[in-house]
Formats: structure tokens, C-alpha cells, sequence
């Protein structure tokens, strides 16, 4: 039986996140030695030579030996969650590879069946090549340059992570590491330790950046890494909307996806993160994302989950200023042999704050779903609210859903509603639509359309339709 | 023109047979109705017609212009012309009237060919006028949180877009009071023609004031016993089962 999360690191983010600014400035270049091969397995030497290969400064070194000693320190959290995260051999993983190492594969070699469902989602040529890793690096630096340049016009700042640590210290160092420290979790010391790709972006006071950024426009290569690292800051009064991934499954050779994604709302800014995601069965893929929204900022996490042999994802808000507000709205499909252990984190810690989580799984035959909640508003505050609600659909008897909602209020100052459903497609219902003449298939697809249908529509138009593709798709395989 | 058979069909819902050996013959044009005490089998009848699974036929057949569909799926069976109006409609949540009806229409195309919107949007809502449908109704959720009366229309509408060749309409009249039972039924009477037999399926004798059938059969445990014109159901109203079951002891 699993255990709530622990929520003391999330007291301590709650109550110092983004302090504690470093001085030391890096003006050191190390020489890089593109020879140097990082081989299997992980200690110092693999993460000197991932530093040195990005030309870092001595400060980002130190960062990430620091947390490479905390990575090997913690221990798995098994006490609450799955034991099979105790499969994941940390010896047999590359984790950094240049792009000239990266396993090279052809067209031919290529499954049948991910070649198949490349076309049924409608995935553009090329980028089917990057998805299946045919090819290591998919074209986009065109369309990438352009979102860049034009959004660099209104002074927004949006790069790699590699690039904006090394060009704009000044600004990501400030609040680097500090929304999700290094030792939060074991996997967010792992990525602090080996992270290469990811964004950095800073808005800067008042912009409103008009149109969604996207991880280097949808499919990049840095992007859909095993560890990559992205930052966002909106300053005051500012809004943007970030987007990554795509419904297509990612054809991967590794086995470990461990991301790091920090949020900082400033005063009264937005930051809306959208997130599709569809693994290969085989992946791990477990991922810290926490915001801090200030005094009347907003941050909203969309987070689509669907493949992956397990995937550990629970998306925070610290709500540091008062009529700070923080959304989680999460969809999780699990299938067979998946497990999609999701939920949401609302760390309440000024007045007047108000959050709200929507968390929707779908289990499939012997697919597994966890929802995992933390609200914690403590005794001091005063007329802060929480909506919860979390819905669990089921599909053939063997599904499986466990719901540990954690609410910790203190005080009687607060409004704060949870409601949990568990409901499941019937055969009568099946039955039903198939007598209007939709296969087996069809009438699941549309019941699950149906059950995610409200969440799915405050997606983005491109992320709504594949995601209804994608599920039509899975649940065509699913009938025996 | 089409001809739905049904042959000495023994229905068996596990161990349990439900329905004992009935014969039927519906061609298109013509409604027959089934009359028959509750729990004598009319739902399983007309369930085991439609293809659920739960349902086994032990033995005889259901022909559709000569060819058995026991083989088939439902939904193939619906797409073959079949329409099921059920007594207990389900509720699929989320799922709009509009959209269900167009993954519906759309499920009747052939491969790679793509529903037009706009002709089925207008289609849709020249049906919704023939039946007096407020144009949100379509908006809602498939029967999700609707009245006995809503559901029922919810099924009429289905059936005016499907188009079948044979409509079961199960117990449609129960539930609605006597407005919405004019409704329902002025719905099937604006259907009614050359290209659509009905099986209609009731308790009471009172829809059949409303929708004029060819043919009355009164159903008792699982068998036709009795067959006639409409003056049957009227005398079957005045005397009651029990004169069925009377009848039944004496042969
Ligand atoms: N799913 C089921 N499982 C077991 N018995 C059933 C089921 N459905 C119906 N029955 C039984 O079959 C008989 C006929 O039911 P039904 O076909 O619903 O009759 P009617 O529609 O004429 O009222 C009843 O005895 C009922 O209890
Ligand atoms: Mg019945």
C-alpha cells in the first residue's frame, strides 16, 4: 500500500524558493574534449565531461557535483511509491550522448506498427524520421530561429538551457535550482547532475507574449532528452504559454526520462505549461515540475500523460503571494502494462490564494493509475480555496485505480471542496453505441472522449485533435 | 422492400431460456406490436435481435431479406439497417447528441471518406424541426441526466437519423406522460412508410392509439400466443393478461 507524498521539502520550497542567490560568477572555459566518452553508468567523471562539453561555468559544475553526491545519498522512494522503480538500472543508462554517438537506426528498421501509427495520427514526414530515431536531430532550427527572433523583439529571452546559463547568468542563475532544489526528490538531484536540453525563457515586465512558444517549435531534439532542464520566468505584469511535446509515441533506446521544469511567476504575471506526452512502454519516466506563482500571478500546468512503463509526475504550485492562484489539470491514460502515477501539488502560502486541480485518469485492461495529492494550506492563512477533483475511468476488469488525496488544511478560514469519482465504461453502454453501428472501438473511444471531453477543450485546437486521434488509436488496440 | 425474419429463436441469458421458440415475419411498411406482461421476455427479445453478447440464441434464427445475422456483431447488425430503441437508454457523459449521431453517420462510410459537416448539421436539424426538438437539446450529453420523456425522444431522434430498415422500439411509450407520449409517437407516424417496418414493443395498450399497428402479438412467457389485428390489443385491454393466461390453461 502506498503512502501520501511527504510534503516537508515542499514546506521548506513553500518557505525559501527562490532565495539563496549565488555570487560567484563563471568566466572559466573548459576546454572540451569531444573524444571524452561518457561511456555507461554514472559518477564524477560523466559529469565532468557533460559540463565540459557545454562549455559551462565552473559555478554550474560545482552545481551538479553537488547534486550528483545527493542523487547517490537518496534513497528510491519506495516507501510510498512503486517498487518497480527498483528496475531502473542507473549503471546500464548513457546519460549524455553527443549527437555524434547517438545509435543510428534506418527507415527500414523501423517497427511496422510505429510506423503505422505515425500515419494515423498524421505526423509529418519528417518528423516521423526524429520520432523513430532515424534521424537524431529533427529540422526545426528554421521555424525555432523565427519564434526566437520574433519574440526577441519584445526583449523575451528564449533558449536552451545550455545557451542561457552561459549568455544570461545574471537572469536564470538567480532562480535556477531554486523553485525544486536539488534534493527535492532523488530524480530531481539525478537531472541537477546530468540535465542537458530544455528551455529557458524570460518574459520580460508586462510582455504578453502572443503566441503559444513551443519546445523549439513541436519536436526538437534537446527537448525530447532523457534529462533536460527548463526554466521559465514571467516577470511582473507578464504572460506567456509554453507547449511541449506531441501526441506521437516517442520511439526511444533509453529507458530513463527524468526532467526538471521551474516556473516563476513574478507579480501579477501568467504561465500557462502545456504538456503532451506519449512514451514508449518501456520508459521511465518520472519528472518534477513546480511553479512559484508571487502576489496575484497565475500558473497553470495542462499535463498530458499516456504511455511509459511507469510515469511519476505531479505538478506543483508554491502560491507565495497573496491572490496568488495555481491550476493542475491532468489526463493520464494508462494501458496495459503501463503505470501512470500522477496527481498535483498545491502548497497554499499566503492569503487569499486559490487553487484548483482536475486530474482525469483511464485505465485500460491491465493498465494502472494512481492519483497522488497534495493540498496543504496552513493554520496562519487566512480565505484561501481549493477545488479538487479527481475522476478514474475504467475499461475492462482488470484496470486498476488508487486515489491518495493528502489535504492538509489547518484553520477554518478556508474554503476547500474534493470530489472523486470512479466510474467505468459498462458493457450496456458499449452495447449501446454499437447498436447505432460503431465497433467495439469506436464506442470506447468515444466513451473516453467523452469522459476527458471538458479538460480536453481547454487544450490547444492542434493538442485536442491528436489527442482524440491518439486515443481512438489506442483503444482500437485494446479490443481483443 | 425488406423482410426481417424471425424463426422458432430461443433466447438463453446463461442457463436461463427467457424466450421459448418464436416465429416472426416483419416486412418493410408494416408495424407490428408485441404485447406482453413485464418479465416475459420482450426486452430480451428485442436485445438478442440487436446482438448483445449476454444474450445467447440456443437455437433458430433472425433473417434480414433472407440472410441470417447471427453471425454479425451489433453494431454490424445496425449498420445492416437494425435500430434498437431501448427501454433503458444508456447515458454516455461527455458525449453530445450531435457528435454521438455524427460518430454514428460517420461509422456508416466507407473508409477514408469524410462526413460532410455542414449536410449533416443541416440533416440533423431538419429532423429536430420534423420531431418539434429544441435545437440546444442536441448540445446535451447522450441521455446523461435527461427525463424518462427526454430519453425516449432521444432515441426517436437516433432513429430519424439512422434510417433504419427495421426499427425495435422496446416499451418507448413507458414512462412519458400523455404529452410526450403524443410526441414520441407522432415521431414514429411522421417515419412510418414504405421503406420502415417496426417492431413495437409494449405493456399497455394505451401507444397503440397513437401508432396504429397492422399486427398485434401477445407475448407469454417467452412464446407469441396470440395473434390479430388491432382489435386484439383492445380486447386485450378490456379483459387483461389473465384472459391470456385462461385461454392458455384450456389448449
Ligand atoms: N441480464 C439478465 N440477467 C438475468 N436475467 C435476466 C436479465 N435480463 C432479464 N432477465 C430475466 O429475463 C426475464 C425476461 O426479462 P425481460 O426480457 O426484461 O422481460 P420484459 O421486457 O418482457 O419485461 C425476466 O425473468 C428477467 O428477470
Ligand atoms: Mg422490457
Amino acid at each position: 500500500m502506498s503512502q501520501p507524498l511527504d510534503t516537508d521539502t515542499l514546506e521548506t520550497a513553500a518557505e525559501n524558493p527562490v532565495v539563496g542567490i549565488d555570487q560567484s560568477r563563471g568566466d572559466f572555459k573548459y576546454d572540451v574534449n569531444y573524444e571524452f566518452d561518457a561511456g555507461t553508468g554514472l559518477n564524477e567523471n560523466t559529469v565532468r565531461y557533460i559540463s565540459s562539453v557545454k562549455k559551462e561555468a565552473p559555478w554550474i559544475l560545482d552545481f551538479r557535483l553537488k547534486a550528483l553526491k545527493t542523487f547517490l545519498d537518496k534513497p528510491m522512494p519506495t516507501h510510498w511509491a512503486t517498487k518497480d522503480l527498483e528496475n531502473i538500472h542507473f549503471d546500464k543508462i548513457r546519460y549524455y550522448l553527443s549527437s555524434g554517438q547517438k545509435p543510428k537506426r534506418t527507415w527500414d528498421e523501423v517497427p511496422d506498427d510505429i510506423k503505422k501509427t505515425f500515419e494515423r495520427l498524421g505526423i509529418p514526414e519528417q518528423e516521423r524520421k526524429f520520432l523513430a530515431g532515424v534521424e537524431a536531430q529533427f529540422d526545426s532550427e528554421a521555424a525555432y530561429s523565427n519564434i526566437k527572433d520574433l519574440v526577441a523583439k519584445q526583449g523575451v529571452i528564449f533558449a536552451n538551457s545550455t545557451e542561457a546559463l552561459r549568455e544570461h547568468p545574471e537572469i536564470f542563475r538567480k532562480f535556477f535550482g531554486k523553485v525544486i532544489p536539488t534534493g527535492d526528490n532523488k530524480f530531481s538531484a539525478l537531472n541537477s547532475a546530468v540535465f542537458s536540453g530544455g528551455s529557458f525563457i524570460y518574459v520580460p515586465p508586462g510582455v504578453k507574449v502572443a503566441q503559444p512558444l513551443q519546445a523549439y517549435f513541436r519536436i526538437n531534439a534537446e527537448n525530447f532528452g532523457q534529462f533536460e532542464r527548463t526554466l521559465i520566468i514571467a516577470d511582473e505584469g507578464s504572460e506567456v504559454v509554453y507547449m511541449e511535446g506531441c501526441t506521437a509515441p516517442k520511439f526511444s533506446t533509453s529507458t530513463l526520462h527524468s526532467a526538471v521544469v521551474e516556473l516563476v511567476a513574478l507579480k501579477g504575471a501568467k504561465i500557462q505549461y502545456i504538456t503532451v506526452q506519449n512514451w514508449a512502454n518501456n520508459v521511465f519516466n518520472l519528472v518534477t515540475k513546480r511553479g512559484v506563482a508571487h502576489e496575484e500571478a497565475e500558473i497553470k500546468w495542462i499535463d498530458c500523460n499516456i504511455g511509459s512503463r511507469l510515469t511519476m509526475k505531479y505538478p506543483g504550485v508554491v502560491l507565495k503571494g497573496r491572490k496568488a492562484r495555481g491550476e493542475v489539470l491532468s489526463i493520464a491514460l494508462a494501458n496495459d502494462g503501463q503505470h501512470q502515477d500522477t496527481g498535483a501539488k498545491m502548497i497554499h502560502a499566503a492569503d487569499e490564494t486559490t487553487s484548483n486541480i482536475i486530474a482525469k485518469s483511464i485505465s485500460v485492461g491491465q493498465g494502472r493509475s494512481t492519483y497522488r495529492g497534495v493540498v496543504h494550506i496552513p493554520k496562519h492563512l487566512k480565505g484561501c480555496k481549493n477545488n479538487t477533483e479527481c475522476d478514474a475511468l475504467l475499461i475492462n476488469a482488470n484496470s486498476r485505480t488508487d486515489t491518495y488525496p493528502a489535504i492538509s488544511v489547518r484553520g477554518d478560514r478556508h474554503a476547500v471542496q474534493h470530489e472523486a469519482s470512479v466510474s467505468k465504461v459498462s458493457a450496456d453502454q458499449i452495447f449501446y453505441m454499437q447498436s447505432r453501428g460503431l465497433t467495439e472501438g469506436q464506442a470506447m473511444s468515444l466513451s473516453v472522449n467523452g469522459f476527458i471531453n471538458d479538460l480536453a477543450r481547454q487544450f490547444p485546437m492542434e493538442y485536442s485533435v491528436e489527442l482524440k486521434r491518439l486515443i481512438d488509436l489506442e483503444m482500437e488496440g485494446s479490443v481483443g | 422492400m425488406s423482410l426481417l425474419e424471425i424463426k422458432n429463436l430461443h433466447v438463453a441469458i446463461g442457463e436461463k431460456e427467457i424466450v421459448k421458440g418464436l416465429s416472426l415475419a416483419i416486412r418493410s411498411g408494416e408495424v407490428h406490436a408485441i404485447m406482453g406482461p413485464n418479465g416475459t421476455g420482450k426486452s430480451t427479445l428485442s436485445k438478442a435481435i440487436a446482438g448483445h453478447p449476454d444474450y445467447t440464441i440456443t437455437s433458430g434464427d433472425v433473417l434480414l431479406d433472407g440472410k441470417s445475422i447471427l453471425a454479425l456483431e451489433a453494431d454490424e447488425r445496425a449498420r445492416a439497417g437494425l435500430f434498437l430503441a431501448f427501454q433503458y437508454p444508456s447515458e454516455i457523459p461527455g458525449v453530445s447528441i450531435a457528435n454521438f449521431l455524427r460518430a454514428a453517420q460517420q461509422a456508416r462510410m466507407a473508409e477514408g471518406e469524410e462526413l460532410d459537416a455542414s449536410a449533416y448539421y443541416k440533416r440533423l436539424y431538419s429532423k429536430m424541426d420534423l420531431l418539434k426538438i429544441d435545437r440546444k437539446f442536441t448540445s446535451r450529453s447522450v441521455n446523461d441526466g435527461f427525463s424518462g420523456g427526454e430519453k425516449k425522444r432521444c432515441e426517436i431522434l437516433q432513429m430519424a437519423m439512422l434510417e433504419p430498415k427495421f426499427a425495435l422500439m422496446d416499451e418507448t411509450d413507458s414512462g412519458l406522460d400523455i404529452d410526450a407520449l403524443r410526441i414520441v409517437a407522432d415521431g414514429v407516424n411522421t417515419m412510418r412508410g414504405p421503406n420502415l417496418g417496426v417492431l413495437l414493443i409494449t405493456h399497455y395498450q394505451r401507444l397503440l392509439d397513437y401508432i396504429i399497428p397492422d399486427h398485434v402479438h401477445v407475448m407469454y412467457d417467452g412464446r407469441l400466443v396470440k395473434s390479430g389485428d388491432k382489435s386484439l390489443a383492445l380486447e386485450l385491454e378490456a379483459k387483461g393478461y389473465d384472459w391470456v393466461k385462461k385461454e392458455l390453461a384450456i389448449v
